[in-house]
């Protein structure tokens, strides 16, 4: 064998090593969690809500909290987060100011997640009065879903080919026709998948809440958007480090986990499953 | 400008039909220049100048269109002829930065002015682009977009002008059948017809074609070829095209564009036996360089 | 930029200039066998004839070749068309010389009616004629493709002048001399035969060079 061939195959072994790794550190997340949480998981402990001082019952009401959180931040950043990547992508005048927002918005992105929840409690939740609530919490994290859906929004319409664009308005549409009619439908793929993986990060969030929307403990279900909440993350957090049964608590954590991650996942595959069923669309 | 219906416009318009050849006993060494057939432009632009930033990409173009005649533009690559296409219908306004000095006239009419509505003047001026370029939608959808985005909203004149127009771009024998199928999954030469399809549907009066073989066989690239002298008995057509063998077939006059600058044009034949300017000759000949 | 082709269209010159010297050679020597009414000379001009058709096939194969394959266009394409057209012209004068060196036979074996003078002049214009085409069609020379055409007249007078003389100088007089002056009347119009396919030759490469027709169009000479 030649010398060259030796080294490309250190080399690629090498490669290979590294990507086993990764998937050892996943795969050991995954195990870990399930090992420790899978027994605590059975009907009763999806359908009730937490008794005996967090100890036993369920974390049902945990899951709505979520839910609502999850679901308030979307209603709030994606009209928002579309517009603004229409705006950019489609009408903004190309120039410097265009790329200091760009960049703005993917640092953004890179803002340590404690930073919104401060920003959440001063502006949302002092300032304008909505108190430790759903809405705050919500508003919150629609910020910080902001940028990924601006970014994602962005790349799914630039890569709107240029030149089906230029079919529609050659066709005597206006840009605004040609932008609701022929580019958003052929970008919305693109946009879910952005908005998905958005729901995943934002559902996962602890700080955020931290201030603005989560309680240790709140009795059944929240009946308005002005209620505090228990939400999973924070519910996981609050049973490590509060409380006075531990060994309970930890129990419960783990299992509190598990359905979190499982929830990240599967909301993880449905963008991944668009995104291979948008590509198919273009190749077509 | 939808209810217009080109047909009618052939039937009684003020252009007799011109003899293409010259008949027997004519001199022809008489017969050159850029030949109108006797009528008025359909189009003219008057000393155009067009500038990318600080960079001139076009030279003063002074030129006429015939109706219902193909007028071919050639030249090397970066040679001006598609931007200079692209002015006919203002697409040229996408790119920014861009300026533009001179005339164009649409029946003697400013496109560039203000009062002149972009879309309204595309509806006028169709253009079929380089590469086949249908909407991700079904082959119906794509043909009644058009339609659609101008008003037309009665669902059994949409379905009539789909079908006319998949006949008159010589495709609804094919699709027939596949009129609710994605456009995308067509093959590469019917693609580009349904976008001429496409484009007939709104009923322009000018159709331009950038390059529009550039991405085509031979065999889809001669059906193109022979729609294109189909449809010149209505419509007048501005190809652009790299290919000079295509330029000489489908043309009646021919354009020759070097950097920015129109330096012949004239009818098809005489540029291709018998070129007045050294550089036409050497590029057609494959001199060029 | 140096193209391939150019090395081909060379050779398609080269070869109509061998085809030019073969047409006018045997014009020569076809005239002199007459005068001399030498046989084997004027079999010779006879049997060299097969050689000029075989070379007129090349020619005319290798220029659909190069249509077909080219595609050649403008200045290319009007030099193809006129070579061939050239080459047929010079297979045509080549039968003709075929043509006065079987006049030749045929007076061979009788006494010279007179001595002759005004056809090897008129020879003369022919080949000179002929060489001068072929000298415009290698320069691309418009001007001495003009005087060519311009040279027919003197070749009809030439033709004429022989005429008169052989009918009323003898025929006229003396119907005997019919078998030896019918061959020499032919030769003089075989002769400005060839003449006329200079002219056709000249006009050609006048098209060929400015793509001006001249041909049926005199005015056009100015």
């Amino acid at each position: 064998m030649k010398r060259r061939d030796i080294v490309q195959k250190l080399g690629f072994s090498a490669l290979f090593a590294c990507m086993a790794a990764n998937i050892v550190f996943l795969g050991g997340i995954v195990f870990f969690i399930a090992a420790r949480g899978l027994g605590s998981i059975n009907w009763a402990f999806l359908t009730q809500a937490p008794r005996d001082s967090m100890t036993a019952g369920g974390v049902a009401p945990v899951i709505a909290g979520t839910f609502y959180l999850t679901l308030g931040a979307i209603i709030f950043a994606l009209p928002l987060g579309v517009a603004s990547a229409i705006y950019l992508t489609e009408y903004s005048p190309r120039g410097w100011i265009v790329n200091l927002l760009r960049i703005s918005i993917n640092n953004l992105a890179g803002v340590p997640s404690v930073v919104f929840g401060l920003f959440g409690l001063t502006v949302f939740v002092k300032y304008m009065g909505f108190g430790v609530s759903i809405l705050s919490g919500s508003l919150t994290l629609g910020i910080l879903a902001l940028p990924v859906i601006i970014s994602a929004s962005q790349e799914a319409l630039t890569a709107v080919p240029q030149s089906i664009r230029e079919a529609s308005l050659a066709l005597g549409a206006t840009q605004w026709e040609t932008i609701r009619r022929v580019v958003l439908p052929a970008a919305l793929p693109g946009i879910l998948t952005g908005v998905i993986l958005s729901v995943g990060r934002v559902a996962g969030e602890t700080a955020p809440i931290l201030f603005t929307a989560a309680a240790f403990y709140v009795k059944g279900y929240p009946h308005s958007i002005f209620s505090e909440v228990m939400a999973l993350p924070y519910h996981i957090y609050a049973l490590m480090t509060e409380g006075t049964h531990p060994e309970e608590q930890t129990r419960i954590a783990y299992a509190s986990s598990l359905l979190l991650l499982a929830l990240v996942l599967s909301v993880s595959m449905l963008a991944i499953y668009i995104r291979a069923r948008q590509r198919k669309t273009y190749n077509a | 400008m939808l209810n217009q219906d080109p047909g009618s416009k052939a039937a009684g318009g003020n252009f007799p039909p011109a003899p293409v050849k010259a008949p027997v006993g004519i001199n022809m060494n008489s017969m050159g220049e850029a030949d109108l057939f006797g009528t008025e432009p359909k189009i003219s632009a008057r000393g155009v100048n067009f500038y990318y930033g600080q960079k001139r990409a076009l030279n003063g173009i002074t030129i006429d269109f015939s109706p219902r005649r193909v007028t071919a533009i050639i030249g090397p690559s970066g040679c001006g002829k598609s931007t200079f296409i692209r002015l006919l219908n203002r697409m040229n306004e996408l790119v920014p930065g861009s300026r533009l000095e001179g005339e164009i006239l649409l029946d003697g009419l400013d496109i560039l002015s203000p009062a002149c509505d972009a879309a309204e003047l595309r509806k006028r001026v169709g253009m079929v682009f380089q590469k086949p370029n249908p909407f991700p939608k079904t082959v119906f959808e794509n043909i009644a977009y058009g339609l659609e985005v101008n008003g037309v909203t009665d669902k059994h004149l949409i379905e009539e002008r789909v079908v006319d127009s998949l006949k008159k771009a010589a495709l609804w024998d094919e699709i027939k059948d596949r009129l609710k199928d994605s456009a995308l999954g067509l093959s590469g030469g019917q693609q580009q017809r349904l976008c001429i399809a496409r484009c007939l549907a709104v009923s322009p009066e000018v159709i331009l074609f950038d390059e529009p073989c550039a991405s085509l066989d031979p065999i889809s690239t001669a059906k193109i070829e022979e729609l294109i002298l189909t449809l010149k008995k209505e419509y007048t057509i501005v190809i652009v095209t790299h290919n000079m063998q295509q330029a000489a077939r489908v043309s009646d006059n021919t354009a020759f564009f070097l950097m920015g600058d129109l330096i012949e044009v004239g009818r098809t034949d005489k540029i291709f036996k018998a070129p007045r300017d050294k550089r036409t000759e050497d590029y057609i000949t494959g001199r060029f360089g | 930029m140096q193209r391939h082709f150019d090395d081909e269209l060379q050779q398609l010159k080269n070869d109509i200039l061998k085809m030019g010297a073969m047409a006018q050679e045997a014009i020569i020597n076809s005239v002199d066998s007459l005068k001399n009414r030498d046989r084997t000379a004027a079999q010779k001009v006879i049997d060299s004839d097969v050689e000029m058709d075989r070379l007129e096939l090349v020619i005319d194969e290798k220029c659909l070749d190069l249509i077909a394959l080219h595609q050649p266009m403008a200045r290319d394409l009007r030099f193809i068309t006129t070579a061939i057209k050239l080459n047929a012209e010079l297979e045509r004068i080549g039968d003709l010389a075929v043509d006065v060196a079987q006049r030749a036979l045929a007076i061979a074996d009788k006494p010279l009616l007179k001595p002759l003078v005004d056809i090897p002049k008129l020879a003369g214009v022919a080949q000179r004629m002929t060489g001068e085409a072929i000298q415009a069609f290698i320069n691309g020379d418009t001007e001495l493709a003009k005087k060519v055409v311009l040279s027919d007249p003197e070749a009809d007078t030439l033709k004429r002048g022989v005429e008169k003389e052989l009918i009323n100088d003898y025929m006229m007089r003396d119907g005997s001399t019919a078998d030896r002056a019918v061959p020499l009347l032919l030769a003089a119009r075989h002769l400005e035969r060839v003449c006329d396919h200079a002219v056709s030759m000249a006009e050609d490469i006048i098209y060929m060079v400015s793509a001006v027709v001249v041909r049926h169009h005199p005015e056009e000479l100015k």
